[in-house]
């Protein structure tokens, strides 16, 4: 029996390459032996992205795509399909642990230097990743046409208008129509399910061909590429499996209890993850009295707040994200990690992480005098703590950065 | 002999880079006629297009100082009836204004009333705030505002805090960037009509 089943192993692996990427990609690949837990983020994100897919198929199902039936088909799959509810609150509280755990991995990155050399296509393909998951959460959010999907939408495609001479035009292009309508659900629907989803699994798969190239980074900052063992195997690495895949799943695990609770208890997120405003149709002709968006976009939202003006809100915002797919060649430091990096670059990463929190919160509560001034801070900081970097990094001492891991 | 040769290859090089270059060049002009549908089905449907005709209202039940939405092409259009006191303050507020006279749109009926409408009374806009399309919201009052200490009558945009006097100019450093717009409209009576100019029916 176990004969005959090698047989046909080795049948299978002779025509396609299943031992050796096991191997390399897998069990015998290579990885920095000491990381903490901050280098669990990228594989949550996987996971997220995995039930992301299934529950967004399950959603399919019971989901209408027109202007009549979306919002009272997303009640029928809460109410009508059984356990339709739990994979409706599984995607939307999925929606909201993708961008937790991604920023988080992106904190990650800008905390011990993951984008540097030679890492900084690695960086340059996450940063795309990021900005592909904004434009399919936006989608996604528009879908079940509630109060806040209409309104939210009509502040983002009217974000077009503010281009010179084609603006008003391309409105009405991206909507197909002169309000958000069926036409818009469905070609969002589309865009959504299928068209976002494959470039973003086609990104994903190239993220990890560009890290698995260089090799993971690790939390000192040490090019473990430098010691090498007779095999040329890194000397201070271990390998994938056993050692990474039982750290990941006890990381898993937390995660899913995590996931859990908010999923069952918390699925609104207090308005931040779904907003009340949502649960009630869309009305055209009525704005909600506040319109805030959900909480993974409310820095860049407070951004485009703080200026006073439309073209420039807009282009802010576009900067704001643009800017972080050049950190790889804005930072100058020879240290790779935080640790080892000089006092300056710890106070702007401090002042940074402060600002951004408060531009999240910013975003989410209604303007006032007080308000905007403290989001042109806001953003003036985030800004500086990137356009200064190639200064404050150069002119700082760094600590020297240890041989060995 | 062999400078024969070399010539025979070189031309041989030469002829093949046009044909390619000629191949591709026909590939590509191909290509962009073929995304041609792909874009221009995004663009409104017919079915989209022949919705939206004009809708009427009768205004002579309004009070004054109020303010009614009709909905037009499924957008906000606001109806504000006006006291004769809260027009002759209008130009107490252009200091204000950016664009007190609408210059930068393209105003329909331009320096024919106070209202900019075709009424002396009635001032119809489009509910759509010129920033990013939210319905502007309506606090004639003039009192104090969290936005607006010395606020003075109009409209107030709740997403990004853009204000409008009450017949829709707009205030000078906020997001939007030009004046409400004016939809089409004609009064028969106390019968308004929006969406159409008079006699183009």
């Amino acid at each position: 029996m176990t004969q005959k089943a090698s047989g046909v192993f080795n049948w299978l692996n002779h025509r396609l390459p299943i031992v050796n990427t096991y191997e390399r990609h897998l069990s015998k690949h290579p990885v920095p032996k000491k990381v903490n837990f901050w280098y669990m983020f990228g594989a949550l994100a996987s996971v997220v992205l995995i039930i992301q897919i299934v529950s967004g198929i399950w959603l399919m199902f019971g989901y209408e795509n027109t202007e009549e039936g979306a919002f009272a088909s997303v009640e029928y799959i809460m109410r009508d399909i059984e356990y339709g509810w739990i994979i409706r609150y599984m995607h939307t509280t999925g929606a909201s642990m993708f961008f937790a755990v991604v920023y988080l991995h992106m904190f990650r990155g800008l905390l011990y230097g993951s984008y540097h050399k030679p890492r900084e296509l690695v960086w340059v393909f996450g940063m795309t990743i990021y900005l592909v998951m904004m434009a399919e959460g936006f989608l996604g959010y528009v879908l079940p046409y509630g109060q806040m999907s209409y309104w939210g939408a009509q502040v983002i495609i009217s974000l077009f208008g503010a281009i010179p001479y084609i603006g008003e035009s391309l409105e009405i292009w991206v909507r197909g129509d002169y309000y958000i309508s069926g036409a818009t659900i469905s070609r969002f629907f589309a865009l959504h399910v299928v068209a976002l989803p494959l470039i973003l699994i086609a990104l994903v798969f190239m993220h990890l061909v560009a890290l698995h190239e260089v090799g993971a980074g690790n939390p000192e900052g040490v090019d473990i590429e430098k010691h090498l063992d007779e095999n040329g195997v890194p000397l201070d690495s271990v390998p994938f499996f056993p050692y990474k895949v039982l750290n990941a799943l006890v990381a898993i695990g937390i995660f899913g209890i995590v996931f859990s609770i908010i999923m069952f208890f918390f699925p609104e997120g207090g308005g931040y993850m779904l907003e009340l405003a949502n649960f009630e149709e869309a009305n055209p002709l009525s704005t909600p009295e506040h319109i805030a968006p959900v909480w993974y976009y409310s820095p860049y939202y407070a951004m485009l707040r703080a200026v006073p003006d439309k073209l420039g809100g807009l282009v802010v915002m576009g900067a704001a994200i643009a800017i972080l797919f050049v950190v790889p060649w804005l930072d100058r430091s020879k240290a790779a990690s935080i640790r080892y990096k000089g006092v300056l670059s710890k106070i702007a990463m401090t002042i940074f992480v402060i600002s951004w929190i408060m531009l999240a919160w910013l975003g989410t509560v209604p303007v006032t005098a007080l308000r905007t001034t403290l989001s042109i801070i806001g953003t003036i900081i985030y800004f500086s703590f990137f356009l200064l970097m190639p200064i404050y990094t150069s002119i700082e001492t760094s600590k020297p950065v240890p041989e060995r891991l | 002999m062999d400078e024969t040769i070399d010539l025979m290859e070189d031309t041989t090089t030469t002829r093949r880079k046009v044909l390619i270059g000629m191949t591709a060049g026909v590939g590509a002009v191909g290509a962009s006629f073929a995304v041609v549908p792909f874009i221009a089905s995004w663009n409104p449907s017919a079915k989209a297009k022949a919705v939206g005709g004009p809708v009427k209202v009768d205004v002579s039940k309004m009070q004054v100082g109020q303010k009614i939405q009709v909905s037009w092409r499924k957008q906000p259009v606001f109806v504000i009836r006006h006291s004769k006191e809260a027009l002759a303050n209008l130009v107490q507020v252009e200091s204000k204004l950016d664009d007190p006279s609408s210059m930068k749109i393209d105003e329909p009926y331009r320096g024919a009333n106070a209202t900019r409408s075709t009424s002396t009374e009635y001032t119809v806009i489009a509910g759509v705030c010129t920033h990013l399309g939210c319905a502007p919201k309506y606090y004639p009052q003039m009192e104090s505002q969290p936005w607006d200490e010395s606020w003075v009558g109009g409209f107030f945009c709740p997403c990004h805090g853009s204000m409008f006097d009450i017949v829709g100019r707009v205030f000078k450093g906020v997001p939007a960037p030009t004046n409400l717009k004016v939809p089409p409209h004609y009064f028969d009576g106390s019968i308004l009509t929006i969406g159409e100019e008079r006699g183009t029916a």
